[in-house]
C-alpha cells in the first residue's frame, strides 16, 4: 500500500503541474505598462515554488517507498547531516528565496504605489456602489465639483450627487456608466465608495484595489492595447456582488475624443 | 528530581449520568463533548459546501429539500443570490471556529494534555466544563440566525465592515443575522479563554514528578503554544465582536464612515473606520490559521513517530519552529490587507514577515522527510493521514509565496487560488491532522480500535478528492476567478464554469468519503474490535501507560513519574524498540533531556 502512496503522491504532483506548464488556464493578457514587473514576478515565484513543490512532494514519495517495508534486523539511520544540516539548508534556501523575491518584489509593487502619476495623467473619478460602478470625468474645466452624500438620487440619475446649479464645476461634469480611456495615456483614478467596501479589479490592467467608504484612495495606470475589459468587483458588497461589473473601453485617442464629446452631450 | 506538580483540586468521580455525561468536570468527557461538537459542525459545514458546490456548478438547480431551511432563501428549492452568501458565510463559520478550532485543540488537547504531562485533571475543571458549554452555547446562538428574521449573515466570515455595520439596510442577514453572528463568536471567544488558561497551567504547573518541559511531547507543546496564541488572539476578536454589537444595538460608529448612502438615504454614523475592523479581524484571524495549523503539526509529529519507530531528527528545533510560527503569526496578518487602501508602504513590512515566515515552516517539512529516511515506518489509517498531511502542507504551503508578494497579489487577491491556498494548507491539513489524531488516539479514548479497512479507503478517496477539489482552485484563481460570488456571469469567467463542475463533482465523491468516515467512528465506538492491550500502537508517552479507557484521575492510585524522554524508539541496548516515559530501564545513551 506504501508504495501505491508513494506512487499517487508523484501521479498528483506531476498532474497538478501541467495544467501550469501547459498554460492551460491563463493569467488574462497584460495591458498595461507596469504589468510586466508583476509577470515577471509570478513567473519567477512560479519557479521556486514549483520546483519547491515538485522538489518536496518527490522526496516525501521516495522515502515512503523506501522505509516502508522494513526488513527484521535493519537499523534506524540517520539523515546525512541531521536537523543541523536541514535547519542550515532551509535558512539557506528558503532565506535566499524570500529575500531574493521579496527585494525584486519591491519594484513591482513600487511601480504601482510608490510613484506618483505624472502631471498629465488623465484624472477619472469612479464610484462604487451596490451593485455599480459609475464614474465621472471633470469635463472642459478640468476640475471635478464638489460631492454632496445628501443629493444623491439614483431616480433622477444623480449617482455622484453633484449640485450643478449651485456648484459651477460640477457643471461640465460628465458622468457615465462606462469606463473609456485613451490608449497609452495616463489614467489618474480617484475612487471613492458611496456605501460599503468594493473593489476594482481589471485582471488585464494588472490593478486591484479595495474602495474604503469614508477614505478616498487613488491609482494611476497605463493601458497599451484598445480592446473591451471587465471591471469586476472583488470585495463582499451584498447579495448582488457577483453582478457587480462594468466595462472599460480602451479606445484610440480620435475614438475617446468622439465617446466623450457624446457622452457630454448626453448629460 | 524534584516534583514540579501543583494538583488539581481533588474531586471525586461522579455518580449521576448529568455529571457524568453532560455536565462534566472531567477533562475527557469534555474533550469528547468537543469532539462531538466539531464533528457535528464539520457535517453541517460539509453539507453546507455541497449545495454550494451543486450552485456553483450547475446554476439554478433544485435542490431537494432546500426549500425547508429557508422559504424565502430557497423557493422552489432554488437557491437565490443572498442565500449562497449566506450559506457561505456559516460554511465558513462554523469550519474555522466550530471545526479547525474545536477538534484538533480543544479536543484532543483536553483529553490527552493532562494525560501526557502526568496530571489528574486539568487545574481549573469547573472553567474547563465552562469553557465546553459556553462554546456549545455560541454554536446554538450562530445556527438560531438560519431561522430567525431575514437569515444568516451574508458578509463572509471575515465580516468586513461597514457592511456588517450597517444593519438590514446592507442586505439580508446584515441585522440580526450579523448581531447574532458577532454574539456567537465573542461568547466562542469567552470559551476559548477559559480552555486556553486552562492548558497553559496545566503544562506549567500540572507536570508529574520528572516531566521537565523537555520531555513533553510534541502534541503537548503544540496545545501549549497553541492555547498561548489563543489567549491573546480571542482577546483581541471579542472586543471587536463587542463594538460590532455596539454599533447594531447601541447607535455607535466604530465602523461605520460618515455619508454612506444606501438607497439615496444618508446612513446615521460619522467617523467610523472601516479598516479598523480589518486590522483588529486579521491580528486574530492570522493567528487563528496558527490556532488552526499548530496542534495538527503536534499530532502529525507524534502519529508519526509513533510509526516511523524513531523520534524526530530534533525534537527541540521542531518546537522552536512551533514557537516562531506564533510568534511570526503576529506579524504577518497584515498581508491578508494588501489591497484593502492601508498605506502602501505597511504592505511592503508585512509582506516580509510572510515570507520569512515559510523558514520555520520549512524547518519542519524538512525534519519530517528527514525523520522519515531510514526510518522503519509502519502504514496504517493514522501513518496515511499523517503523511497526507505532510503533502498538503507542502502543496497549500508553496501557494503562500504568492500571496506573500503584494504585487502578485494584486493579481491573486480575493480569487479563488486564495480560495485553494488556506482550504488546502488550514483547512484540509488540519482535517487530514484530526484523523490522523482519531485513528490514532480512538483506542485510547473509547477502548476500541477502528475498523482498519474503512479507514483506509476513506483515506483514499479523501486524500485524492481534496486534491481534486483544491487544486483546480489555484488554476481558476490565476485565471482570474473573483471568489464569493453565486454566478459567474463575467464574460471572462463563462469559460471557466466547467472546472467549476468538475470541482463540485470531486467535493460530492469526497463528501461521501466523511460519511464512511462518520460510520466507521461511530459503529466502531459500540461495536468495534477491543483494543487488545493498553497499547496498541507501542507508543511512549503517558497516554500509553494508564489504563484504557484511562480512570477518573487518569493514572488510577498511583501518579506517574518519568524517566525518559518522550520518544525513546528503537534504542540501542534495550529490551523492546520503545521504552516508555514511565519505564525505570537504564538507557545506554547519555543525551535524554533533563
Amino acid at each position: 500500500m506504501a508504495k501505491i502512496f508513494a506512487v499517487t503522491i508523484i501521479l498528483i504532483a506531476i498532474a497538478s503541474a501541467i495544467p501550469i506548464v501547459m498554460h492551460m488556464w491563463p493569467m488574462p493578457q497584460d495591458i498595461s505598462t507596469h504589468g510586466y514587473l508583476i509577470d515577471e514576478q509570478y513567473t519567477d515565484t512560479m519557479w521556486e515554488a514549483g520546483l519547491s513543490f515538485l522538489a518536496s512532494q518527490f522526496l516525501l514519495a521516495f522515502f515512503i517507498w523506501k522505509f516502508s517495508s522494513p526488513k527484521p534486523g535493519d537499523k534506524i539511520k540517520s539523515f546525512p547531516g541531521g536537523a543541523k544540516g536541514l535547519v542550515i539548508a532551509a535558512f539557506l534556501l528558503v532565506g535566499t528565496e524570500c529575500l531574493a523575491l521579496g527585494v525584486f518584489g519591491v519594484k513591482a509593487w513600487a511601480s504601482v504605489y510608490f510613484t506618483a502619476p505624472s502631471a498629465n495623467a488623465m484624472p477619472i473619478q469612479v464610484q462604487a456602489g451596490q451593485f455599480a460602478f459609475y464614474f465621472r470625468y471633470p469635463g472642459p474645466d478640468g476640475t471635478f465639483g464638489p460631492l454632496h452624500p445628501d443629493k444623491i438620487s439614483e431616480a433622477n440619475a444623480n449617482f455622484f450627487g453633484l449640485d450643478t446649479t449651485n456648484d459651477p464645476d460640477s457643471k461640465d461634469d460628465i458622468v457615465t456608466a462606462e469606463m473609456a480611456i485613451p490608449v497609452n495615456r495616463e489614467i489618474h483614478l480617484l475612487m471613492h465608495s458611496k456605501d460599503v467596501g468594493h473593489s476594482f479589479y481589471v485582471p488585464e490592467l494588472r490593478v486591484q484595489q479595495d474602495f474604503v467608504p469614508g477614505l478616498d484612495v487613488t491609482l494611476h495606470f497605463t493601458a497599451t492595447k484598445i480592446g473591451k475589459y471587465e471591471i469586476v468587483c472583488t470585495q463582499l458588497c451584498g447579495l448582488g456582488h457577483y453582478n457587480m461589473k462594468a466595462y472599460l473601453e480602451v479606445m484610440s485617442q480620435e475614438d475617446y475624443d468622439a465617446w466623450i464629446k457624446q457622452q457630454a452631450a448626453l448629460q | 528530581m524534584h516534583d514540579m506538580s501543583t494538583h488539581a483540586v481533588p474531586h471525586g468521580a461522579p455518580t449521576s449520568f448529568i455529571r457524568k455525561h453532560v455536565f462534566s468536570i472531567d477533562h475527557k468527557v469534555i474533550g469528547k463533548q468537543y469532539y462531538a461538537l466539531a464533528l457535528l459542525a464539520a457535517l453541517i459545514g460539509m453539507v453546507l459546501s455541497w449545495i454550494m458546490r451543486l450552485h456553483l456548478g450547475y446554476g439554478s438547480l433544485a435542490i431537494p429539500g432546500l426549500h425547508l431551511l429557508s422559504k424565502n432563501g430557497a423557493p422552489g428549492d432554488v437557491m437565490t443570490p443572498e442565500y449562497y452568501l449566506q450559506l457561505m458565510t456559516m460554511h465558513g463559520t462554523i469550519m474555522v471556529f466550530f471545526v479547525l478550532t474545536t477538534a484538533p485543540f480543544a479536543a484532543f488537547g483536553n483529553f490527552f494534555l493532562p494525560i501526557q504531562t502526568g496530571a489528574e485533571d486539568m487545574p481549573f475543571p469547573h472553567f474547563n466544563m465552562m469553557s465546553f458549554w459556553v462554546t456549545f452555547t455560541a454554536f446554538l446562538v450562530l445556527v438560531a440566525s438560519f431561522f430567525t428574521g431575514t437569515g444568516p449573515t451574508l458578509g463572509g466570515w471575515t465580516q468586513y465592515a461597514p457592511l456588517s455595520a450597517i444593519g438590514d439596510v446592507g442586505g439580508p442577514g446584515e441585522g440580526l443575522g450579523v448581531v447574532l453572528w458577532a454574539a456567537s463568536i465573542a461568547i466562542f471567544c469567552i470559551g476559548q479563554l477559559l480552555g486556553s488558561l486552562n492548558f497553559i497551567t496545566t503544562t506549567l504547573d500540572m507536570r508529574c514528578k520528572g516531566m521537565s518541559l523537555m520531555r513533553l511531547p510534541l502534541t503537548a507543546w503544540a496545545w501549549f503554544i497553541t492555547s498561548i496564541m489563543g489567549l491573546t488572539a480571542f482577546a483581541v476578536l471579542m472586543p471587536a465582536c463587542l463594538l460590532l454589537i455596539l454599533d447594531h444595538v447601541a447607535g455607535t460608529s466604530f465602523f461605520r464612515p460618515s455619508n454612506a448612502v444606501i438607497n439615496d438615504q444618508v446612513l446615521p454614523g460619522s467617523g467610523g473606520s472601516t479598516l479598523l475592523w480589518q486590522h483588529l479581524f486579521w491580528f486574530f484571524g492570522h493567528p487563528e490559521v496558527y490556532i488552526a495549523i499548530v496542534p495538527g503539526l503536534g499530532i502529525v509529529s507524534h502519529v508519526l513517530i509513533t510509526n516511523m519507530r524513531r523520534p524526530m531528527l530534533s525534537h527541540r528545533v521542531l518546537i522552536y519552529s512551533m514557537g516562531a510560527l506564533a510568534l511570526l503569526s503576529y506579524m504577518v496578518y497584515g498581508h491578508h490587507m494588501f489591497v484593502s487602501g492601508m498605506n502602501p508602504v505597511s504592505s511592503l513590512a508585512f509582506s516580509f514577515p510572510t515570507l520569512v515566515i515559510t523558514i520555520p515552516s520549512t524547518i519542519v517539512v524538512l525534519i519530517w522527510l528527514g525523520s522519515l529516511y531510514g526510518s522503519r515506518l509502519r502504514i496504517n489509517s493514522a501513518s496515511l493521514f499523517a503523511l497526507g498531511f505532510i503533502s498538503m502542507f507542502i502543496s497549500g504551503g508553496v501557494s503562500g509565496f504568492f500571496l506573500a508578494q503584494p504585487s502578485i497579489d494584486i493579481m491573486l487577491h480575493a480569487t479563488y487560488f486564495v480560495v485553494g491556498h488556506f482550504h488546502l494548507v488550514m483547512g484540509v491539513a488540519a482535517m487530514f491532522g484530526i484523523f490522523a489524531g482519531t485513528y490514532f488516539w480512538f483506542p485510547k479514548m473509547t477502548g476500541r480500535m477502528m475498523n482498519e479497512t474503512l479507514g483506509k479507503v476513506h483515506f483514499w478517496m479523501s486524500f485524492v478528492g481534496a486534491y481534486c477539489i483544491f487544486m483546480p482552485f489555484h488554476y481558476l484563481g490565476i485565471a482570474g476567478n473573483v471568489r464569493r460570488y453565486q454566478a459567474f456571469t463575467d464574460d471572462y469567467l463563462i469559460p471557466l464554469i466547467p472546472v467549476h463542475k468538475f470541482i463540485t463533482i470531486a467535493a460530492l465523491f469526497t463528501g461521501f468519503a466523511q460519511l464512511i468516515f462518520v460510520y466507521n467512528l461511530i459503529h466502531s465506538r459500540f461495536w468495534g474490535k477491543v483494543a487488545p492491550n493498553d497499547n496498541p500502537w507501542e507508543g511512549t508517552s503517558l497516554e500509553w501507560s494508564t489504563a484504557t479507557p484511562p480512570p477518573h484521575n487518569n493514572f488510577g492510585d498511583k501518579m506517574p513519574v518519568v524517566y525518559h524522554d518522550p520518544y525513546q524508539y528503537s534504542v540501542e541496548g534495550a529490551s523492546t524498540d520503545y521504552v516508555m516515559q514511565t519505564s525505570t530501564e537504564q538507557l545506554k545513551n547519555t543525551d535524554e533531556e533533563k
